[in-house]
């Protein structure tokens, strides 16, 4: 069975995000002064085939332990949907 | 010094394998040896260094994806008996990531890629990379990353630094570990760590590129001395 799962992975809270600040300050510039920040993130999608949903599921949550996200500045979130 | 091998690793996208093949070979006894980092053997390496670069290409974070690369499980392998292990630059971001030092570095708060020369203090002159400097020494030695910027959970870099694990730090030319010298905005001015058994170091600066007069300084060269005369055991 195929799985997509889709990988949010964003700077932990504590960390300074530059480009997000960045462009928070651009958003600023175009009058948008409602805007007060700005963070940016990667945004995943992931085909999965695996048994059930439970194994997709330990298997995304390995590989964005090990690879799609560092855990010393970044979280992950994600969600999994069966692909047909 | 006699007959040291040292292992540089190649991976797609390092640029300053070369430079710092260059840099080795200058001294005498020192033979630098390429490794390709689909090899599965370090070929008789008594020193391992990571170079600098864009590794794949930067891809996801610096040096995640160079971090699994076959070559660098003989390097963790080499690193966990005890060898030496020199990471510059994209090798320090390498390093990070393995989990052979601790930390992440991260975009410099400007957010320019910085190209210049640096001055660094040497904080810790006992470990084997740089018992050839005086503590307190400030050297000037370039910097060109934009992906520098030292962080670690308030734990970790009260641990770095109460185990004397920070061995460089960027300052002004007085060796003043001031903010305006912090151009990255590293935690604690951080440029350069030690893993705790001492024989893994990361750091941002390049030493290689200040390894003889011609190019602007000779300060690196030190480091790579010490630590071949570590190896070769003179």
């Amino acid at each position: 069975m195929a799985y997509k799962a889709k990988i949010r992975v964003t700077l932990r809270p504590s960390i300074l995000d530059v480009q997000g600040k960045a462009a928070q300050h651009a958003l600023a510039n175009l009058g948008y002064t409602s805007v007060e920040s700005v963070r940016i993130g990667k945004y995943m999608e992931v085909s999965i085939n695996e048994q059930s949903a439970d194994q997709a599921g330990r298997v995304c949550t390995e590989i964005c332990q090990k690879l799609l996200s560092n855990p010393v500045m970044e979280d992950f979130t994600f969600e999994l949907e069966p692909v047909n | 010094m006699a007959d040291v091998t040292v292992g540089i690793v190649v991976f797609p996208g390092s640029n300053c394998d070369h430079d710092t093949e260059y840099a080795v070979a200058s001294f005498p006894g020192v033979r630098p040896v390429m490794l390709w980092h689909n090899d599965h053997d370090l070929k008789g390496s008594d020193a391992v260094i990571l170079p600098g670069g864009f590794s794949y290409g930067d891809y996801l974070r610096c040096g995640s994806i160079a971090r699994f690369s076959p070559i660098m499980r003989e390097v963790m392998d080499f690193a966990s008996k005890g060898r030496p292990v020199l990471g510059i630059c994209n090798g320090f971001q390498v390093l990070v990531e393995s989990g052979l030092l601790e930390g992440a570095l991260i975009r410099n708060t400007g957010k320019k890629f910085i190209c210049s020369q640096s001055t660094i203090k040497v904080v810790n002159n006992g470990t084997i990379f740089t018992d050839g400097y005086r503590e307190g020494e400030v050297l000037r030695i370039p910097v060109a990353h934009g992906e520098g910027n030292y962080i670690a959970s308030p734990e970790t870099i009260e641990s770095l630094e109460e185990h004397g694990q920070v061995v460089f730090r960027y300052t002004d030319a007085e060796g003043r570990a001031s903010e305006e010298a912090n151009f990255n905005g590293s935690l604690g001015n951080i440029a350069g760590i030690v893993n705790r058994a001492g024989n893994v170091l990361g750091l941002m600066p390049h030493p290689e590129r200040a390894s003889e007069q011609l190019l602007g300084s000779e300060d690196g060269r030190r480091l790579f001395e010490s630590l071949f005369r570590h190896v070769a055991g003179v």
